[in-house]
C-alpha cells in the first residue's frame, strides 16, 4: 500500500514536470531569456572591456569576481576542516 | 600508511614526468587568459604532481617536506593574494575587486591593468587550490598521522 502511494506520487510529480516543461524555451534558442538578459554584453565588451581574449576567465575573474573569491574561500574552508578533523592527536 | 615502493620503473618515469606535469600546471594558469584553464585547474595539476610524488616514492617524506604549518600558510596565502587585490583596488579609489583602478600603480592603461589583476588572482586560486588539494590527499591517507608517532605506538585507537 505505501508503496503503491509512492510510485503514485511519483508519476503524479512526473506529470506535473513534464507539464511544466512545456514552456521551457527549446535547447540553444538564442532567443531565449537566458541568453539575452547579460550574455549580450559580455560577449560584445568582455575582451574590450578586460582586455583578455578568453571570455570566461574574463567573467570568472572579473565580473563575477566576488563569486570566485568566496568559492576559494570554500575550498580554504574544506581544506582547513580536514585538516581540524584528521590532524594528528594532541598527546 | 602506505609502504614504500621498490617499483624502479615506475620511480624512473615519474621522476622524469612529474617536472613536466608542474610546469603544465603553470602553463595551464599562465595560459588561463587564452584558452581554458586558470587558477583551479592548473592548481589541481601541480597538486596531482606532489600526490603522483607521494604514491610513488615515500609518503612520509612528502609529508615531512609538506608540514601542517606548510600547508595553512599556503591556504592563507592564496585567498590573502586575492582578497588583497580587491582591497588594494578599494584602496586606490576604485570599487571590491575592480582591477580598473591598478593603472595608478602599474605603468599601463585600466584595461592592462584589469589583465594583470586577473593574473594576480588567478595566482591566489591557484597557491590556494594546490595546497588544498595536497593536504587533504596526505590528511586523508594518513589519518593525520606521521610516522614517527606510528612507531611511538600513538595510532589513534591504540593510544589507552
Amino acid at each position: 500500500m505505501k508503496r503503491l502511494l509512492g510510485i503514485a506520487i511519483a508519476i503524479a510529480a512526473l506529470i506535473v514536470l513534464l507539464y511544466g516543461a512545456e514552456d521551457l524555451p527549446p535547447w540553444a534558442d538564442p532567443g531565449q531569456p537566458a541568453s539575452l538578459h547579460v550574455s549580450p554584453r559580455y560577449i560584445e565588451r568582455a575582451v574590450g572591456e578586460t582586455g583578455v581574449p578568453n571570455m570566461v576567465t574574463a567573467v570568472l575573474t572579473d565580473y563575477r569576481g566576488y563569486d570566485t573569491l568566496f568559492e576559494t574561500a570554500v575550498i580554504f574552508t574544506a581544506g582547513i576542516a580536514v585538516l581540524m578533523l584528521l590532524r594528528r592527536p594532541i598527546l | 600508511m602506505i609502504r614504500e615502493h621498490e617499483d624502479v620503473i615506475i620511480q624512473t618515469v615519474c621522476r622524469i614526468f612529474i617536472p613536466f606535469m608542474q610546469v603544465y600546471g603553470l602553463y595551464v594558469l599562465a595560459h588561463g587568459h587564452g584558452s581554458p584553464g586558470g587558477g583551479f585547474q592548473g592548481g589541481c595539476i601541480f597538486a596531482a604532481s606532489f600526490i603522483l610524488m607521494s604514491i610513488v616514492y615515500d609518503l612520509n617524506e612528502v609529508k615531512r617536506r609538506f608540514t601542517e604549518k606548510l600547508s595553512v600558510f599556503f591556504f592563507s596565502l592564496g585567498v590573502f593574494i586575492f582578497a588583497g587585490m580587491g582591497w588594494l583596488c578599494l584602496f586606490l579609489g576604485g570599487n571590491f575587486l575592480d582591477y580598473g583602478v591598478l593603472s595608478k600603480i602599474l605603468p599601463v592603461d585600466p584595461v592592462m591593468a584589469r589583465y594583470y589583476g586577473i593574473a594576480a588572482i588567478e595566482v591566489g586560486i591557484q597557491i590556494t587550490v594546490m595546497a588544498v588539494m595536497v593536504s587533504i590527499f596526505l590528511d586523508l591517507l594518513t589519518g593525520g598521522l606521521h610516522e614517527k608517532d606510528a612507531e611511538e605506538g600513538h595510532v589513534r585507537g591504540n593510544t589507552q
